[in-house]
């Protein structure tokens, strides 16, 4: 393959670290999915017989159960679907709403790019926690809330990068030849900038998800987020540690998938951004 | 017969903070169809400012006043969506830099094909073939596989005859080439001298290349335009003006390029000085500083670009023809 895409597909095949940690959220991420199919076992039913009962001891549960006997596998993989989930929506919105905000602001400059760089300040100055607290005071607890208040907030960065990249492009030459040969502005900002961002882009998003994963976990921790029965890693995380000398492995099953989830993306965006730094000819 | 451009008092200005720079002063050409049109000149006189200011390229920092009619309408009030439906299909222009005028990631087909697609209304499979069809034309070597290549795989000489066959492919009226050689190596640039003389006479489309080099300007041009300090100081057919230069400003130029015949010299000649800087204002000629024909008149008094015969000249003692 002689393209651009095919020459960033090899080198990142040659980063042996990339490629075991893209396995390792694929494996996460199929767990993830195929769960309930593969374990018996629901987030909710409580096993009389298995009290906090160890990991692989009982046959029925292959990572043992909480202090209420409830299956730790099936809560950690529900856990695993919402902090990608959020991960997802967060990286979704500033993939969208990021990179066309910051393309067109970037680009037009001038007076619709003071206007909108000011609304994102105003947005960024909000702070998170206490715009989460206020929508849960006004919509009642809601696990809705938790993608909204992050979609809402997920994008203003990448929009800020974006602009900043698209700023510099639209001094390049082929900007201008464009311009010569009649294209009109939303023609060069598809088809001539936002693919000349799109390397910084994907490591940015690939860099973000953790964030906001961890940022999840940080506020379902705090009671803000994922509420019981239902569980995210943050609050498995949470529960687990307040058993962390009697039964251990109640934090370190969530936090084990937390962490190589963590790990794993931070490698990848590591690994893409070698991969797609790309020296002009 | 009707020019395909024509240029009127034409001034383009940079407000800075004190003073308003002019980097183009009351400029006045026209191209008729077919013809080509040499504007040469020193760094900073201005030439590509006035083309640019027609294509309507120049930044919003630019003020522009003047009138630019191409094909009989208008450009400078034009907006944008009329200017777009002109720009690349009846009105194109080539750059200095053929090494970055291309979108790095973007295959050459695509880029050319689109514009047909754009401004033709082809198809694309359509458009692809003429494509391949264009590139031929331009001379590019192993056509049909270069259109599946990307910018960064061609040499600069083959990039800028992408750009050249890119700017062909609706077929102008006219041409613009600001500076089509500066950034090749000596034989390419004959060779793309020679190719936009060929394309020219195949499609009868008048042609502007401006350049700061009268070696690259007189293969070509019927006529040329010399530019100093944002004003058009002459303009004559090139015959004329390579051979009896009017304005000493031209005939100093003239003297600065190098002949092969002739006693070996050991210095070439230079122009002695400094063009003025933007912003500098000068009652008199902006030349004066410089000439060595100066005389009082010319320091207090700028010369009017006075026509005679089939030349034009701004100068109070032009040379005799």
């Amino acid at each position: 393959m002689s393209g651009l895409a095919g020459e960033a597909i090899r080198r990142f095949k040659e980063n042996r670290a990339a490629v075991i940690a893209l396995l390792a959220i694929s494996v996460v991420v199929a767990l993830a999915l195929v769960g309930p199919w593969i374990n018996p076992n629901d987030i909710e039913t409580l096993d009389w017989r298995h009290l906090g009962s160890p990991p692989g001891a009982q046959g029925a549960h292959w990572f043992g159960t909480d202090r209420l006997g409830r299956d730790l596998f099936a809560r950690t993989l529900a856990g695993t679907r919402v902090s990608l989930g959020i991960g997802l929506v967060a990286s979704v919105m500033s993939l969208c709403v990021g990179v066309g905000y910051g393309a067109v602001s970037g680009y037009r400059g001038g007076r619709i790019d003071n206007v909108m760089m000011r609304i994102i300040e105003i947005l960024s100055g909000l702070p998170l926690i206490f715009f989460v607290i206020l929508l849960t005071v006004i919509f009642g607890r809601n696990e809705n809330l938790l993608f909204i208040s992050i979609g809402a907030v997920g994008w203003l960065t990448m929009a800020r990068i974006v602009r900043g990249q698209a700023m510099s492009i639209r001094q390049r030459e082929f900007i201008e030849a464009a311009v010569a040969s009649g294209a009109g502005a939303g023609r060069i900002i598809v088809r001539h900038v936002i693919p000349n961002v799109i390397g910084p882009v994907i490591v940015y998003a690939t860099l973000m998800v953790p964030q906001i994963i961890l940022f999840e976990s940080f506020l379902s921790f705090l009671g803000l987020g994922v509420q019981e029965p239902r569980a995210s890693l943050g609050t498995l995380i949470a529960e687990g540690a307040g058993e962390m000398e009697a039964a251990s492995w109640i934090l370190l099953v969530p936090g084990g998938f937390l962490a190589i989830l963590l790990l794993s993306l931070n490698i990848v965006g590591d690994g893409l951004r070698d991969a797609l730094d790309v020296k002009e000819s | 017969m009707e020019p395909v451009l024509c240029i009127e008092r034409l001034s383009v200005g940079y407000a800075q903070r004190a003073a308003n720079l002019e980097a183009v002063q009351q400029v006045s050409l026209a191209v008729a169809p077919g013809e080509c049109l040499g504007i040469v000149g020193e760094s900073g006189s201005g030439k590509t400012q006035v083309f640019m200011a027609a294509m309507g390229l120049l930044s919003r920092k630019a003020s522009v006043s003047g009138s630019v009619r191409f094909a009989g309408s208008e450009l400078l009030t034009a907006p944008p969506s009329s200017l777009n439906r002109v720009r690349g299909s009846k009105l194109t222009m080539i750059f200095q830099d053929p090494m970055t005028s291309l979108t790095p990631h973007l295959k050459i087909g695509v880029q050319l094909a689109e514009v047909l697609v754009r401004h033709a209304g082809m198809s694309w499979r359509d458009a692809w073939v003429q494509a391949g069809l264009m590139l031929e034309r331009v001379q590019v070597p192993e056509h049909q596989r270069r259109l599946r290549q990307y910018p960064h795989e061609l040499s600069g000489g083959m990039r800028q005859r992408v750009m050249i066959g890119m700017s062909l492919l609706c077929e102008p009226l006219l041409l613009i080439a600001d500076e089509p050689t500066s950034a090749l190596d000596a034989t390419v640039q004959a060779q793309i001298i020679d190719l936009l003389r060929t394309v020219r006479e195949g499609i009868g489309m008048a042609l502007v290349l401006i350049s700061h080099d009268f070696s690259v300007v007189a293969g070509l041009a019927d006529k040329i335009l010399v530019m100093y300090a944002g004003r058009v100081v002459e303009c004559a057919t090139a015959a004329d003006l390579l051979s009896h230069p009017r304005h000493p400003y031209t005939a100093e130029l003239l003297k600065c390029v190098p002949t092969l015949s002739g006693p070996r010299l050991q210095r070439l000649p230079t122009l002695a000085g400094q063009p003025p800087r933007p912003g500098e204002v000068s009652a008199g000629c902006a030349f004066a500083p410089r000439c060595p024909r100066a005389a009082d008149r010319c320091r207090s008094e700028r010369p009017p670009l006075a026509d005679s015969a089939d030349s034009q000249v701004a100068c109070h003692f032009p040379l005799s023809s």
